[in-house]
């Protein structure tokens, strides 16, 4: 096995991590313009970041120190995506043949620390809010995994760097962008999912027993709060990146000029969201499967395709 | 019907005329009236002025309303195992008086306070201890089966209540709901407020601050009843376009809350705007924008006139297209009607046993309205409103707001064109109120059916005030609604109800 480290890419990764809490702005403020409000200021995120680290967190006394690694574990794991991803086609930090099967079990472990911390709390709610969460991202999980056997099939590699910046690369625009449609489509249903976003869940509901991801760290607060939602602006950064990669060819020479469409794409990506967010409802709970598995089902029907195409 | 007396709805009574039945026959004559086709106003206990306790029904049937009464021992058999209509009134009279009625299929308390009369609790409660009893919930056993407690501390700004809801993963079987968090013995503050009378409207319209129309209209015209005021044909106009704002800013309100509750932000944001511009309206006839202190005794506090005439009619004017458009808006999102399509299913049977009023039981098929019913102030003078779809689900409820609100938009303008002035009653005195009598009124508020009974005794003091609030029928609604459902859809069902939790706990 290869293992490549970057030092070049240490700076690209740095501009993206520290921009994920000004895109998760964007999506407030397209559902600002859509209910006919000004909105939050852009920087609104940073704000909330700065705020959490100042204060000091509370524990339940029945709770351990389960409780309080859930939120390092479930930051540390998605931090460490990003160091795998290429983005705007630059070569990612850190890199080796397979590193998709880890990182995505990466996030799963992150969601396994995250749920048992939930569990820690004796509530009700948070073991509610886990099994549904546990149940929702394992139908996701599916969709995922298909999702790197058609991109084996595509491309003969196992990694995000030889997805997006190898010779081979991945792209909508390639030969078999009519399979990457589909792909796109349903890796947007899984983005939707496993980032807590309407149509799924709610992230701005105050209502527990309707909640999904945010009933789970209900307990948390202060820095513990932060971690948790840095670690979900690194999650949607490197879903949108995924999406993002496959939507636009990043070979236009310069790496500055890459950089920017790049950028542009993933704004775009984000109004994207928070325009589903404002056209449409929640499904009710039981619908929510039916929603994840049609990813599943597209990505399934596009892999079929490949067994003729290939050959 | 010679158990059963007539009355109107507003107008004073002796008591002497009310009939005074041995107890068999009061159950006979009310239970065979309630399962015919008749509905419960009122249903409470009192004890007059040599200390006897009584009891007294207000039944409606039609646009008919009866009273009867009878003698009440510390133990009676239950009416609520024949009918039960009679459910959670008989719980309130058990927990006010220390009466137990006997074979009562719940028996259980309603808002965790002593009796009036200092007898043994019939719930086994100490009310001297921090926790008064442990009272044990219906629960429903085996390995699937898991509990989940709400409240009474909530997340969101709404009031306190206690839900205990038994699930099998995501499907409730059974929710049970204890209130009582916020009881403030408002009918204890009415009785003893003694003379002059002034500071009852302000407890009356403090019952619950979202219908301080719908009470304070309901305790001025008991008042004015007793006390032989007349009310001009100007301030019964005014009071009526009070009622419909009150309505309307507060079914708009609950429409925006029903599409933040889906998730469907746009109209959540557009109705929180268009409530406030009515909530404005009442501001500009009452000085407060939840129309406190604007109904009182006699007439209104304040003048309205020509000016703020032509203001609410161009401001109902502007604002109509607007309403219109926000709600296609949430009727014709399709994401939002699956959610509201069949959710919180009660059925007609259903909400006519427990005899649901207001738009949850108009929702539900049972058409009846107050304002067309007992038709009071200028109501005489409104067209009927009439409701397209009917089968009690969470969509049928929103759909009847929306009736509502649209109905009552074209009401108030066809009001305020009549042109009448309305000048303020001047502060009185004091009033004296006829003695001996009783005096029930009703009152359609926007949640439904608001009652107010009063009592004098033979000085034409206040014996007693009693005073139901539409929500006391509809909380058992709610906990039916909820009945294999999913959990996740409970906030949904609860807030198409939007009951009050204050004017429950009085």
């Amino acid at each position: 096995m290869e293992f490549t480290f970057s030092p070049g890419s240490l700076l690209t990764f740095l501009v993206a991590f520290s921009l994920a809490p000004l895109f998760m702005g964007v999506i407030l403020k397209v559902k600002a313009f859509f209910g006919g409000k000004q909105g939050p200021p852009w920087l609104i995120k940073y704000y909330t970041l700065f705020k959490l680290l100042r204060k000091g967190s509370v524990y339940s006394t029945s709770t351990t120190f389960v409780f309080k690694l859930g939120p390092v574990i479930s930051f540390v794991t998605a931090f460490m995506l990003l160091l795998f991803f290429p983005f705007a086609g630059l070569p990612p930090v850190l890199s080796f043949h397979g590193d998709v099967v880890i990182l995505f079990y990466l996030l799963g472990l992150g969601r396994f620390f995250t749920v048992l911390a939930a569990l820690d709390t004796a509530s009700p709610f948070e073991g509610m809010g886990a099994a549904r969460e546990v149940f929702f991202s394992a139908l996701a999980e599916a969709t995922v995994f298909v999702i790197l056997a058609l991109f084996f099939r595509l491309s003969g590699s196992l990694s995000f760097a030889e997805y997006f910046s190898g010779s081979q690369v991945v792209n909508l625009w390639s030969q078999s962008g009519a399979l990457i449609l589909l792909v796109l489509i349903a890796l947007f249903i899984v983005l939707l999912t496993e980032n807590s976003r309407v149509p799924v869940d709610d992230p701005a509901t105050h209502l527990e027993l309707t909640m999904i991801h945010e009933v789970m760290i209900l307990d948390h607060s202060g820095p513990d709060l932060a971690l948790i939602e840095m670690g979900a602006f690194c999650k949607m950064l490197f879903y949108s990146s995924f999406i993002s990669s496959l939507l636009y060819p990043f070979h236009m020479g310069f790496a500055v000029v890459n950089l920017v469409i790049f950028a542009a794409t993933m704004t775009l990506l984000y109004a994207g969201v928070g325009l589903v967010e404002s056209i449409t409802a929640r499904y009710k709970m039981d619908m929510v499967p039916n929603f994840i598995l049609t990813s599943f089902a597209l990505v399934f029907f596009a892999t079929i395709l490949t067994m003729e195409f290939i050959q | 019907m010679d158990n059963l007396l007539l009355i109107q709805n507003g107008q004073a009574v002796s008591r002497n005329d009310i009939p005074d039945l041995n107890f068999s026959v009061f159950q006979q004559v009310v239970l065979e009236f309630v399962l015919r086709d008749g509905f419960v106003v009122q249903f409470f206990a009192y004890e007059n002025e040599q200390g006897a306790l009584k009891l007294l029904a207000v039944l409606r049937s039609g646009v008919n309303l009866y009273v009867t009464g009878c003698s009440l021992a510390d133990e009676y058999p239950s009416l609520t195992s024949e009918c039960e209509k009679f459910h959670m009134f008989e719980r309130e009279v058990a927990e006010q008086f220390g009466v137990r009625p006997k074979d009562h299929p719940w028996l259980k308390m309603v808002r965790y306070h002593e009796n009036y009369r200092g007898k043994e609790d019939v719930f086994g409660n100490d009310y001297s201890q921090d926790i008064p009893g442990n009272y044990p919930y219906f629960t429903v056993e085996g390995d699937a089966i898991h509990e989940v407690a709400v409240g009474p501390v909530h997340a969101g700004i709404i009031e306190p209540g206690h839900f205990r809801f038994q699930c099998a993963g995501e499907e409730v079987f059974s929710l049970e709901i204890q209130l009582g968090y916020q009881h403030r013995g408002a009918e204890k503050l009415l009785e003893q407020a003694g003379q002059p009378l002034l500071r009852l409207p302000v407890i009356a319209e403090s019952i619950a601050g979202d219908t301080a129309i719908g009470h304070s209209l309901c305790h001025s015209q008991a008042i004015e009843a007793l006390a032989g005021l007349e009310v001009d044909e100007g301030s019964k106009i005014v009071r009526t376009i009070a009622l419909e704002l009150e309505r309307i800013a507060n079914h708009i309100g609950d429409l925006g809350a029903l599409s933040g509750d889906v998730a469907f932000n746009p109209p959540l944001n557009y109705f929180g705007r268009i409530r406030g511009e009515f909530l404005n309206l009442t501001l500009i006839m009452a000085g407060n924008r939840f129309g406190k202190g604007l109904v009182r005794p006699g007439g209104i506090a304040f003048p309205v006139l020509e000016e703020q005439r032509r203001i609410m009619l161009e401001k109902i004017t502007d604002e109509t297209p607007g309403i219109t458009n926000v709600c296609d808006l949430l009727f014709s999102a399709h994401t939002v009607l699956a959610r509201f399509d069949h959710t919180g299913t009660v059925s007609h049977s259903v909400a006519e046993k427990l005899g649901l009023v207001g738009y949850a039981g108009r929702a539900c098929g049972l058409a009846y309205d107050a304002r067309i019913n007992f038709p009071t102030e200028a109501y005489d003078s409104v067209q009927a409103n009439s409701n397209q779809r009917t089968t009690g689900d969470v969509y049928s409820r929103a759909n009847v707001r929306r009736e509502e609100i649209m109905h009552s938009l074209r009401a108030i303008p066809e009001l305020l064109v009549k042109g009448v002035d309305a000048e303020p009653v001047p502060v009185p005195g004091s009033y004296t109120l006829a003695p001996d009598s009783f005096v029930v009124t009703v009152n359609e508020a926007w949640r439904g059916e608001v009652s107010h009974c009063l009592l004098t005794d033979k000085d034409g003091a206040i014996l007693r005030y009693k005073v139901k609030d539409p929500s006391f029928h509809n909380w058992t609604g709610l906990a039916m609604s909820l009945r294999n459902q999913g959990i996740s859809d409970f906030p949904l069902c609860n807030k198409s109800f939007n009951l009050s939790y204050c004017g429950f706990d009085l």
